[in-house]
């Protein structure tokens, strides 16, 4: 076997935090072969990003390297000089991060930035322009010449990730490290640019190291994978294998946290991982996973255990690999019946639009929006980024005023389009969950403080029973109330979600919007809070308006979908209906971008290029400019009209629903045939 | 530049439950451990000591002249030596540090007080209001904020009062403008949409939700603002404005005494002087430490 092209052996690294050196990583060894790439995973906290800064020997000054040894081509890194270290950085080694615009310098246009690299390793200036620009193509920027006079905020995200890569790939490093490179961006973008790093591999024959909390990204695109666990690799081997039959505790719950392959909340509650990781630098005499372990025997706290080889390139750390399946479940299997969604719509947005005004334009967030909520019912809203969702949440709840002509009801009563205008009674039925509950929160109020204010404010509680009451709240969303005097930076991220889900409840709401609540979490917390939501919505018949970008969520959730796409609905139906087809061809894009841990049985259809700017749409159907099912001169010419193809099944297509499915189910078959040969 | 950025290493330290770690008091320990503030502090402390208790420490009567002994070169019996009334330097530097220290933070604490609430209203609301408000404070910053006070005191005559109202209203769009910046990031959080929409009003949202997060800014421009009021209240007496004629004054002992320098006579000026900038170097120094800590 040829040598490795980075390896790491009995890797650990210490923060010192107040004059005590706290241990991040307890000891990690993999190594990467050349060509080959190798997947990190875990929960926030585990030591990954630790780990890729320990091999960029970026580690921050209170950090230090304890013990092991890092070797990059056989080459000691550790005990390497400051020059060779650079002469490294120039040549072999690169890292792209999770947020591009942040590793750019704002100040430099991206040609000679990305040339500045080629100048590094001697080529001479005009030459290393031109080779900027043949790199630029490489990551498949259609018009090169344009993107190298920009600066890099004048690029999308996706856009500026390319340009990252490129000046990644641009020294033909021997290793690559990747830091959640797709974490901020569309799944749409984030499909094209996961293709894209897929195809440079095979090209350069870079080694990879790519680090996710992302599953289904990591067996998409690694061919084996390392489990972190508390700064211990508690699992290695293939890709595809570890996450069909994985063999230590902690890969087998983090695999069950995730709604996949078409579960759905009546089906099963997920299963989470109790407790919290331990704390950083915590004394761990035993297995590292043990405190949280549903499996974990006497010899499990006293000793730890090996990382037990199993044959075929795969180990474990676990006493009880072979029984690891059998970790018991810690949410119940089945929740209970949810209500039938029916009877009279409880909100209703009519003609719903909402244009801003930006530097002289009209920018058109909203576009005659029609939608209704039933009560008890969990509406699912799915779209890229830009297409609405947010501002649609924003007119729902009155935090911006609709345009003129927009009707919005609720029980049949108008809704003022300014929630300063409405009765209390109609502003406490409509309550949200915001995405990030460090800025939903104060910082500075405690949680009593908090729960007990919207107690105050909605229901007029004062005193002992608005205290009594928010205990009580408290309780409802598991969350202890001996946290109550706690301000929101003393709670994990997961903490302070709950703390935001029992103020959006503290006025008996009726409809709660939830914007994308769970995307800020792990996995085990998101299982958690998706837990939490349903097991509310069931016990006090509220309504959801579900937003979210992670489609296997929105489809564990939702009753029904609504697709968006530039401030306008293509397609709205039952959850079923809207997963199974026939989609919108939009619809049909967004779902083949999500990979998936069960590999792709689904057609491939990749968008070409970004969502169009709100402030000038294409001509007739909006989305004509990315359809992968465009039909010819009636798209460009003609808004199809959202029609109902069938039952409670409403599309914007010009296409016909036969037709659609015809196709798509062509496209399936076509998909099934290759993954099977 | 290649694409690494050596500051950009995010460590993310999830903080449990069990953790009490209240922000707050973090910053606080890490305040006293600075040298920088101890410094700031002690030498801030001397001249507050001797503002409050400068007749049980001045040796002599500051204000007993003794035409006699006018002169007198630092000795043993008059540390700093005589001014030219024959009065004790060292009495009148002690004392001095009284009228300085009434008026340069009651102005600062006006300033702040009233720039804070402009800064909160202007920055929540936004809108026309707020135009208009931020144009006129930029007209008043291109005013030297001595000119203002100049002619304001000449107009209506230096009393402590004046002095107080004259530096408190110049500060107030100076310290408006950088509360006002840092309410327009806060505005922008979800924390204020969630107040909206549990009816709360305008007052309630700028003073019980944004204020509390916006008191690290406000802090420190209060400790810079300070140091300026300081120096204003001096160069203010040096011309001739003093708020209390009766009493010692350093920027008025100065302005009496910077002639007789040619003469040979520098003690009557220089110690007066030494008071002055230990004052603002010790405030400034107080205002960095401050500034240094929420930048963090």
């Amino acid at each position: 076997m040829n040598e490795a092209a980075i390896e790491l052996q009995d890797l650990q690294v210490a923060y010192t935090v107040r004059g005590v050196d706290r241990r991040v990583l307890r000891g990690v060894s993999f190594s990467i072969g050349q060509g080959e790439s190798y997947g990190l995973v875990g929960e926030s906290g585990c030591g990954k990003t630790t780990a890729a800064f320990a091999i960029m020997r970026y580690l921050p000054r209170n950090a230090k390297i304890l013990n092991g040894s890092i070797r990059l081509n056989g080459e000691d890194m550790i005990g390497m000089s400051g020059s060779s270290m650079r002469r490294l950085h120039a040549t072999t080694v690169s890292m792209v991060y999770q947020n591009p615009a942040s590793a750019l310098n704002p100040s430099i246009r991206i040609g000679p930035q990305l040339a500045e690299v080629f100048e590094l390793m001697g080529v001479a200036k005009e030459e290393a322009m031109h080779q900027s620009e043949e790199m630029l193509h490489k990551v498949q920027i259609s018009d090169p010449q344009r993107v190298m006079r920009r600066y890099p905020h004048q690029l999308s995200g996706g856009m500026q990730q390319r340009a990252v890569i490129a000046m990644a790939l641009a020294k033909n490093p021997t290793l690559l490290i990747l830091d959640e490179p797709t974490t901020g961006l569309d799944a749409t973008v984030e499909a094209e640019v996961l293709d894209l790093i897929a195809a440079l591999r095979q090209e350069f024959g870079t080694s990879v190291l790519f680090i996710s909390h992302n599953l289904a990204v990591i067996a998409k695109m690694c061919e084996r994978v390392g489990v972190l666990y508390a700064g211990r690799l508690v699992e290695e081997g293939p890709a595809h294998e570890i996450f069909r039959a994985p063999r230590h505790p902690y890969t087998v719950g983090l695999l069950r946290c995730i709604p996949r392959g078409g579960l759905r909340k009546d089906e099963t509650a997920l299963d989470t991982i109790p407790g919290f990781l331990p704390r950083l630098g915590a004394d761990l005499p035993g297995c590292v996973f043990e405190p949280r372990c549903g499996l974990a025997k006497e010899v499990c706290r006293e000793q730890e255990p090996d990382l037990y080889p199993l044959g075929h390139g795969r180990a474990s750390r676990c006493h009880f690999h072979d029984r690891a399946h059998e970790l018991p479940r810690v949410a119940p299997a089945r929740l209970p019946a949810v209500q039938a969604a029916n009877g009279q719509p409880l909100l209703e947005v009519a003609n719903g639009s909402k244009t801003f005004r930006q530097e002289g334009q009209d920018v058109q967030a909203l576009v005659d929006v029609s939608l209704v909520v039933r009560p008890g019912e969990v509406l699912g809203l799915v779209g890229e980024s830009g297409s609405g969702k947010t501002t649609l949440a924003r007119v729902l709840l009155g935090l911006t005023a609709a345009d003129e002509g927009s009707i919005l009801e609720m029980d049949g009563e108008r809704l003022a389009g300014k929630v300063e205008k409405r009765s209390t009674e109609q502003v406490r039925s409509l309550q949200i969950v915001f995405q990030n509950p460090d800025g939903a929160l104060n910082r500075r109020h405690s949680v009593r403080r908090i729960v007990g204010r919207a107690l105050e404010k909605l229901l007029g509680m004062k005193g002992r029973d608005r205290d009594k009451r928010a205990v009580e709240l408290a309780e409802s969303v598991r969350f202890d109330q001996a946290l109550m005097g706690a301000k929101p930076a003393q709670l994990s991220g997961g903490l302070k979600q709950r703390v935001a889900i029992a103020r959006a409840f503290a006025g008996e709401p009726r409809i709660v919007l939830c914007d994308e609540p769970t995307s800020a979490l792990d996995v085990s917390v998101q299982a958690a809070i998706l837990n939490l939501l349903v097991e509310l919505q069931t016990q006090k018949g509220v309504s959801y308006v579900f937003i979210s970008h992670d489609l296997g969520v929105v489809r564990y959730i939702s009753d029904r979908i609504a697709v968006m796409y530039l401030g306008r609905l293509q397609e709205v139906g039952d959850a079923e209906t809207v997963f199974s087809g026939p989609h919108h061809p939009y619809t049909e894009a967004l779902l083949s971008a999500v990979p998936t841990l069960e590999g792709e049985e689904r057609a491939r259809i990749r968008l070409e290029g970004e969502i169009p700017s709100a402030a000038d749409p294409p001509s007739g159907c909006v989305f004509h400019t990315r359809c992968p099912r465009f039909l010819g001169e009636i798209c460009v010419q003609e808004e199809p009209p959202l029609t109902e193809v069938e039952p409670g099944h409403l599309m914007r297509c010009h296409i016909p629903v036969d037709e659609l499915r015809r196709l798509q189910a062509e496209a399936r078959a076509v998909a099934q045939s290759k993954t099977t040969t | 530049m290649t694409t690494i950025d050596e500051q950009a290493a995010p460590i993310a330290i999830p903080i449990r439950p069990d953790e009490t770690k209240v922000e707050r008091n973090e910053r606080l320990r890490l305040l006293v451990r600075s040298p920088t503030f101890l410094i700031g502090c002690v030498l801030v402390g001397v001249w507050v000591v001797c503002a409050i208790f400068g007749n049980l420490i001045a040796p002599h009567n500051p204000v007993a002249p003794d035409i006699l002994s006018k002169f007198e070169p630092p000795s043993g019996q008059h540390l700093f030596g005589t001014d030219k009334l024959g009065q004790d330097v060292l009495s009148r530097v002690i004392l001095g540090a009284r009228s300085v220290l009434v008026v340069a933070p009651v102005a600062t604490i006006l300033g702040t007080v009233l720039g804070t609430t402009i800064g909160l209203v202007t920055g929540y609301y936004r809108g026309f209001v707020d135009e208009a408000t931020m144009r006129v404070v930029d007209a008043i910053l291109a005013i030297p904020l001595i000119i203002t006070a100049l002619l304001v005191v000449t107009a209506v005559g230096p009393s402590r009062k004046t002095l107080i109202l004259v530096i408190g209203f110049v500060f107030t769009p100076i310290i408006a403008k950088t509360v006002r910046a840092a309410v327009l990031g806060e505005a922008q959080l979800d924390y204020v949409q969630a107040a909206r929409l549990r009816n709360e009003h305008g007052p309630y949202v700028m003073f019980a939700e944004i204020l509390p997060n916006v008191t690290g800014p406000i802090i420190v421009e209060f400790t810079v603002r300070l140091g300026y009021a300081i120096f204003t209240v001096a160069t203010l007496a040096f011309l001739g404005f003093a708020a209390d004629p009766t009493i010692p004054d350093w920027g008025k002992d100065i302005s009496t005494h910077y002639q007789s320098i040619n003469a040979g006579y520098w003690w009557p000026v220089l110690f007066p002087s030494l008071a002055i900038a230990t004052l603002i170097v010790g405030i400034n120094l107080i205002a960095d430490a401050i500034a240094q800590l929420f930048e963090r």
